[in-house]
């Protein structure tokens, strides 16, 4: 039985595909103006991947904020359900899921079955979000995936960053490297107060062990071992955590097909 | 008795010379510029004729006001706004400062003198950073964006609060065709609404009075007055205001 799972997020779109509880392959692309554009251009990564043709799905669940445009999907559910859903196929003791994606956040905390059972979000504000992270590396013009490395290799001491807006921040950061302030410096400040503000989200649902990051985010060094020490724990974080949520969306057209094959055909 | 004002805000710093309650000279420069409140001050005495000598006050408000070496004194812009805007227009009793990083709600007596307010400083929505970036994002130049707006035929909702999302929500709509005068009007109801839930929490009380350089925008009025149901005046140099209160400011402390 082949199912997949379509994430349309803010900044990237995920595809992936099942077959009986298997992963075959997925794609991962970034997020164009149109989402059904950007959707079935990460479906058809991942069928690529796999050497299949849409037409050898069958069931597929879409989730993200374009959720309800995938043009190809049977049904969609909410990225929280996903995400509890995607974590705890690879972490079945997972109790409690920072996901932090580029437009938004979320704290989840779920049961032993991967059902959410309480959530925080941001959504409303960038500072908090992965954006935040593109937003100064724009700015200081370094490559994203060098924030995360930069920030652990202090160079005088962390520079604290207090503007709470993104907005702010990025005159704050200006000021700073006018006053001399090494780059690295100023991204440890940066990695630490996004990972103050997310560890007000996880407060809000109350953290229990297991606990896992998924989302761009977790790609970042910087801001989860600063989440950690926060939270007191070392946090679980699969191969690849942009397609948690993707994972999750495809196992649930696994159920959904497995529902709708017990009940009786009525002719 | 003469008077100096000077409000050295986050984007621009302004400077008044009062005799007692009337405006002799007024002044704005960037607040980038190289000592800008010295530059202002110079030019607003200049334009009255007079040399620093003859100023025996000069009060200091702003987010820079600390910088400000000339000072004899300083107050806050809450207080300064609040007696500026009543000097202009007596009946305010509800100050909207618009300003470009933040803004405040303020309720005042008839003297101007504060009984209550509320300020954002902490985002960059409902202040001027983000008409900025809206105009950025949307090629306007910020005094256009009010007349271009009031065009608008069709109703367009800008749903996100960041100014992050914001840009990139507005840019997806003018990927997707949708007209100029449109999203601006979005835009200034956006911003209004932001404004309007401050001014809610300080409540409304006879005559609102907006001041700070984004009262100029008879847009975010426009949208301000719609949903407060209320009139909303501005003065005729609504982005005086607070160099004013301190001008008036540092004429009373100079008396007593």
């Amino acid at each position: 039985m082949k199912t997949a799972g379509v994430d349309v997020g803010s900044l990237a779109g995920k595809a992936l595909i099942l077959e009986d509880g298997r992963i075959l392959s997925w794609g991962l692309v970034p997020t164009g103006p149109d989402s059904a554009e950007t959707a079935t251009e990460a479906m058809d990564a991942a069928l690529k991947q796999a050497g299949l043709t849409l037409g050898d799905i069958e069931f597929i669940v879409s989730t993200g904020y374009g959720r309800v445009v995938v043009p190809f999907a049977h049904k969609n559910i909410t990225e929280i359900s996903c995400h509890a859903k995607g974590s705890n196929y690879f972490f079945p003791g997972v109790r409690t899921i920072l996901d932090m994606g580029g437009q938004d956040c979320k704290a989840i905390r779920c049961d032993g079955t991967g059902k959410v059972v309480n959530f925080a979000m941001n959504d409303k504000c960038a500072a908090g979000a992965g954006r935040s992270m593109e937003v100064m590396a724009d700015l200081l013009q370094i490559p994203l995936v060098d924030i995360g490395p930069r920030s652990l290799n202090v160079e005088k001491g962390e520079v604290s960053v207090s503007s709470t807006c993104t907005v702010f921040a990025k005159s704050e950061v200006l000021a700073h490297l006018r006053q001399g302030a090494p780059t690295n410096d100023i991204l440890a400040g940066l990695c630490a107060a996004l990972a103050t503000r997310v560890y007000g989200l996880l407060k809000r649902v109350g953290i229990e062990p297991e606990f896992v990051i998924s989302g761009g985010i977790a790609k970042n060094v910087g801001v989860v071992a600063r989440v950690e020490q926060k939270v007191g724990l070392k946090a679980s974080i699969c191969f690849e955590p942009q397609i948690v949520g993707a994972l999750g969306a495809a196992i649930f057209a696994r159920e959904t097909l497995l529902k709708q094959q017990k009940k009786p055909v009525t002719a | 008795m003469l008077s100096i004002g000077i409000d050295a805000g986050s984007l621009t710093t302004k400077a008044v010379l009062m005799e007692e309650s009337k405006v002799l000279s007024r002044a704005l420069v960037h607040s980038s510029t190289r000592n800008a409140a010295v530059a202002a001050i110079d030019e607003c005495l200049a334009k009255a004729g007079l040399k620093a000598g003859d100023v025996l006050a000069i009060v200091a408000t702003g987010i820079g006001r600390n910088e400000v070496a000339q000072a004899t004194g300083h107050a806050t812009e809450i207080i300064c706004d609040a007696r500026g805007a009543v000097q202009a227009l007596p009946d305010a009793r509800t100050v909207m400062d618009l300003g470009a990083e933040s803004s405040r709600l303020i309720r005042c007596d008839s003297s101007g003198r504060v009984t209550d307010f509320v300020l954002n400083d902490k985002c960059a929505a409902g202040t001027g950073v983000f008409m900025d970036a809206m105009s950025k994002a949307l090629r306007v130049p910020m005094p256009d964006m009010g007349e271009l707006s009031l065009k608008s035929t069709q109703d367009v909702n800008i749903t996100s609060m960041c100014v992050v999302f914001a840009e990139s929500e507005v840019v997806s709509q003018i990927h997707r065709k949708v007209a100029k005068e449109d999203i601006l009007s979005g835009i200034h109801k956006s911003i209004a609404t932001r404004l309007y839930g401050m001014l809610n929490r300080v409540g409304n009380e006879k005559q609102v009075v907006a001041v700070g350089g984004l009262a100029r925008n008879i847009g975010v009025i426009k949208w301000i007055r719609e949903l407060a149901g209320t009139e909303v005046l501005v003065p005729e140099y609504p982005e005086y205001a607070g160099a004013v209160g301190a001008a008036l400011i540092a004429a009373d402390r100079n008396k007593s």
